[in-house]
């Protein structure tokens, strides 16, 4: 067993910081200096709210969920899971080899053909308003893991990921036998075999949205949890067990990018449902071209929120640092790009920075953490690597003086101002709590900037005028427009992108119909 | 010799006008071109293809080139977001003007079609068919909304309502057989959600296509919204299929053998792909009847977008 990493010594010690001219935050119209120090103590310091973690066992050493029996990787191999606020080993996870993935298929395979397709829909129903109860049981369990395992806030994974995943099972549990009524003038079958890869960065939630319609619809699953978030997933194993779930009917197989790739480009896989990178979702659908499988990706985002002169400013405020700073920014509809109108820009950086001077960065199994750790060491580089090409390229940085944990990933909250639509800041998905701003002055050029990137997953709109959000809302090239919220995510609404942020949605009807073929 | 009628007389007209005899007059024939931004361009690389005719004669084909295709994308990319922002009402008016214009032109559509070897039974029907393709496609602009979106009851106080808008600009590889109706079945779909097209005509028969855009040419479509465009499939694809301002292919036509490449240069883009489902194969009754009005024609390119507002004050 790894040492326990007790949340004692994964404390880190924090100050939370104030910057002066926060005295009165968003009271004030002054403007603050570009990067106000630090004055003396904070006059909000909370006291440690340590989630207890004993409701977790994590285990030694975890193996494969394959035909409803947990089995050792054919290799052998294994590799760790840390956890990203402390550095220390959590477990051993199986590293699962082709080999593996073709077992998984077999049984895959075998319970579509035997079991799953012969089974009543109302049945099927069933099993998924059980897996959605269980979950809701064991929500307290999940989250603790979540956290562990992925670096995020347990204020995240208590109040988002985990409820959320219970709904989309509860959601979709209903759509099993109505199916008809997803595809009108049409008859809906089901693919057979699922392929299924997941990001490390909404571990169990993102496991749901693919999990949960692709059963319902009827079809079977292999899914491949991302190789540094294992854990949820094969904690959702033993929900499957627990729900007497058909064996081999969900079959869980972590490894390496490798193995996703003999998942997915498995002849008896009908379907691929991918989320992540772009380059990785390229590579994927490149890999089963002319293949003649079904394939929806969520890929990359750059999202844009854009503040009007006339917003409810304060309110704007909360909604930009919730769409960057929810999930460490780590969130691929995450509002990157802050386009600010120019009448109102100096006031609401102002704001801006008062607030993000308030937020708390530190461990994540503290309840009243804003912002947990990164997840992985190399992200932690890639955000380093692409902020320093922020400064290199001309851009204002500006961060909170805050105490960082001493160990464990955790990257400062980064505000970008003076940045060019030219710059990678601007361009690239960071996927870290990295905000660049650029200014407008009309609509049309506000529509014109929110829209120049290849991306197209989703974007905000702030303002207190509707026909106006009702006009740039149509005008946004972007799957899902916030319009004053943001990051709101449901299971009766559908969620994907335009353009390179990928094809296909999830949630909703519309969320059905990637795993259903109607001939 | 039949004697000239009174009214032929006057009018000074050849025999043959009269009496049916061909051979008298000289017939006008048709210059096939490319059909690019609403004008009827010869291919800039001056190639034209003999195609023989079933009646008799030839027709020469523009060939079209790499360059022709990537001014059929330009004169697109700036027709997509005029027409997508027309009323749905509007698009379906105008397609089933469409349907109109192809009713007045059914004979030239059959001709085109024995042309290219149909018998006349066959031929007819393909024309009837395609006509009423479009006018089934022409009803459905303005019910796609209430069919594939609606609102969302979220559970928190938002106001939350998904719509399907256009996906852009679309490549459209014709399908080679059935090359009237196979070719509306498609072309349809794609413009009644509101997208523009970049057709590649079916190559062993694309007289019907010629046909097509010079009806689409009097109709309400603006210039732009459809380019069609003869020329060798195996030269054209691999260029067509990695333009990265093509934002969506349908390759129903696309022979088996170019598939996999087709959906390579597409995903380096991350274009999105309509092919033929597992099982139905490119065959001149592919479309016919019940079978070829699909949905999917439609909602293969569309983007389905979903809107957030908070409720309260």
């Amino acid at each position: 067993m790894p040492s326990d990493p007790s949340p004692k010594s994964a404390a880190p010690r924090r100050s939370p910081a104030r910057a002066a001219s926060g005295a009165t935050p968003a009271s004030s119209a002054t403007v603050a200096p570009a990067s106000s120090g630090l004055a003396g103590t904070s006059p909000w310091t909370y006291a440690p709210a340590p989630e207890s973690r004993e409701i977790v066992t994590i285990r030694q050493r975890y193996g494969l969920f394959i035909d409803g029996k947990e089995r050792a990787p054919s290799g052998g191999e294994v590799t760790i899971t840390y956890n990203p606020a402390t550095e220390e080993p959590l477990a051993e996870v199986a590293k699962g080899t082709p080999a593996d993935a073709d077992r998984a298929i077999e049984a895959a395979d075998r319970a579509y053909r035997k079991v799953w397709s012969k089974l009543h829909p109302r049945e099927r129903a069933k099993y998924l308003y059980r897996i959605s109860r269980i979950l809701q049981e064991r929500s307290r369990e999940f989250a603790v893991t979540e956290t562990m395992d992925s670096g995020k806030p347990i204020r995240e994974s208590r109040d988002v990921d985990v409820p959320l995943a219970a709904a989309h099972f509860w959601y979709y549990a209903g759509w099993a036998d109505k199916l008809e009524y997803a595809v009108p003038g049409r008859r809906p079958e089901a693919h057979g075999v699922v392929g299924q890869v997941i990001p490390w960065n909404f571990p169990l939630l993102m496991l749901a949205w693919k999990i949960a319609p692709a059963l319902a619809a009827g079809n079977t699953v292999v899914l491949k949890p991302a190789s540094t978030t294992p854990l949820t997933a094969l904690l959702f194993a033993d929900v499957c067990r627990q729900a007497e779930l058909p064996d081999g009917v969900v079959n869980i197989v972590t490894g390496p990018g490798s193995t996703g790739m003999s998942i997915v480009t498995d002849p008896r896989v009908a379907k691929v449902a991918f989320t992540g990178s772009t380059s990785v979702g390229v590579t994927i659908a490149k890999g089963i071209a002319g293949h003649g499988k079904g394939l929806t990706l969520e890929l990359g985002g750059k999202a844009a929120n854009i503040v009007f002169e006339d917003a409810a400013l304060d309110q704007a405020v909360e909604g930009v640092v919730n769409g960057i700073f929810f999930n460490q920014g780590e969130v691929c509809c995450a509002g990157s790009r802050l386009l600010v109108q120019e009448s109102v820009a100096d006031e609401f950086l102002a704001r801006l920075r008062d607030r993000m001077s308030m937020l708390r960065i530190g461990d994540p199994m503290d309840k009243n953490t804003d912002i947990g750790a990164i997840n992985s060491k190399a992200q932690m580089e890639t955000i380093g690597e692409l902020v320093a090409s922020g400064v290199a390229e001309g851009a204002q940085i500006w961060q909170p003086a805050c105490d960082l944990p001493t160990r464990g990933w955790f990257f400062r909250p980064t505000l970008f101002t003076n940045v060019a639509q030219s710059h990678r800041i601007a361009r690239e998905e960071i996927f870290g709590p990295v905000l660049a701003t650029i200014t407008f002055r009309t609509v049309a050029e506000a529509i014109e900037k929110a829209n120049n990137t290849a991306y197209g997953l989703s974007a905000g709109i702030w303002t207190e005028k509707g026909s106006r959000i009702l006009q740039v809302a149509s005008a946004l090239k972007a799957g899902v427009v916030w319009a004053n919220t943001f990051n709101r995510f449901d299971p009766t609404a559908p969620f994907g992108g335009y353009k390179e942020s990928g094809y296909g949605r999830e949630g909703g009807m519309q969320g059905l119909h990637a795993y259903l073929r109607s001939s | 010799m039949g004697k000239k009628s009174k009214r032929a007389e006057k009018l000074n007209l050849p025999l043959a006008i009269e009496t049916n005899e061909v051979s008298e007059r000289l017939e006008v024939r048709r210059t096939a071109k490319l059909y690019i931004g609403g004008a009827f361009p010869r291919s800039e690389s001056g190639r034209s293809r003999e195609v023989k005719l079933a009646k008799g004669g030839v027709a020469n084909i523009a060939g079209g080139s790499r360059k022709d295709l990537r001014e059929a994308v330009r004169v697109a990319r700036i027709a997509a977001e005029p027409w997508a922002a027309r009323t749905a009402m509007v698009r379906g008016q105008i397609l089933y003007r469409v349907a109109e214009l192809m009713e007045g032109r059914a004979a030239q559509f059959r001709d085109d079609l024995i042309n290219h070897g149909a018998s006349k039974s066959d031929a007819a029907a393909e024309v009837a068919a395609a006509i009423d393709r479009m006018v089934w496609y022409a009803g459905w602009p303005d019910k796609l909304s209430a069919v594939l979106g609606g609102t969302n009851p979220v559970a928190s106080s938002h106001f939350v309502f998904t719509l399907p808008e256009p996906t852009g600009v679309i490549a459209c590889i014709a399908p080679e057989s059935s090359p009237l109706l196979g070719l509306v079945s498609r072309l349809g779909g794609i413009l009644a959600g509101g997208n523009v097209a970049i057709v590649l005509a079916s190559e062993s028969a694309p007289l019907p296509a010629v046909t097509l855009a010079e009806t689409l040419a009097v109709s309400d479509v603006p210039a732009g919204v459809v380019n069609i465009i003869t020329a060798r499939r195996t030269e054209l694809l691999p260029h067509l299929v990695r333009h990265a301002d093509i934002d969506g292919y349908d390759l129903w036509g696309c022979p088996d053998e170019l598939l996999t490449e087709a959906e390579q240069g597409a995903a380096e883009h991350v274009a999105r792909v309509a092919r033929r489902p597992h099982g139905v194969k490119d065959r001149a009754d592919a479309f016919d009847g019940e079978r070829g009005e699909r949905i999917d024609g439609i909602t293969a390119f569309l983007e389905m977008k979903t809107v957030w507002h908070p409720i309260g004050s």
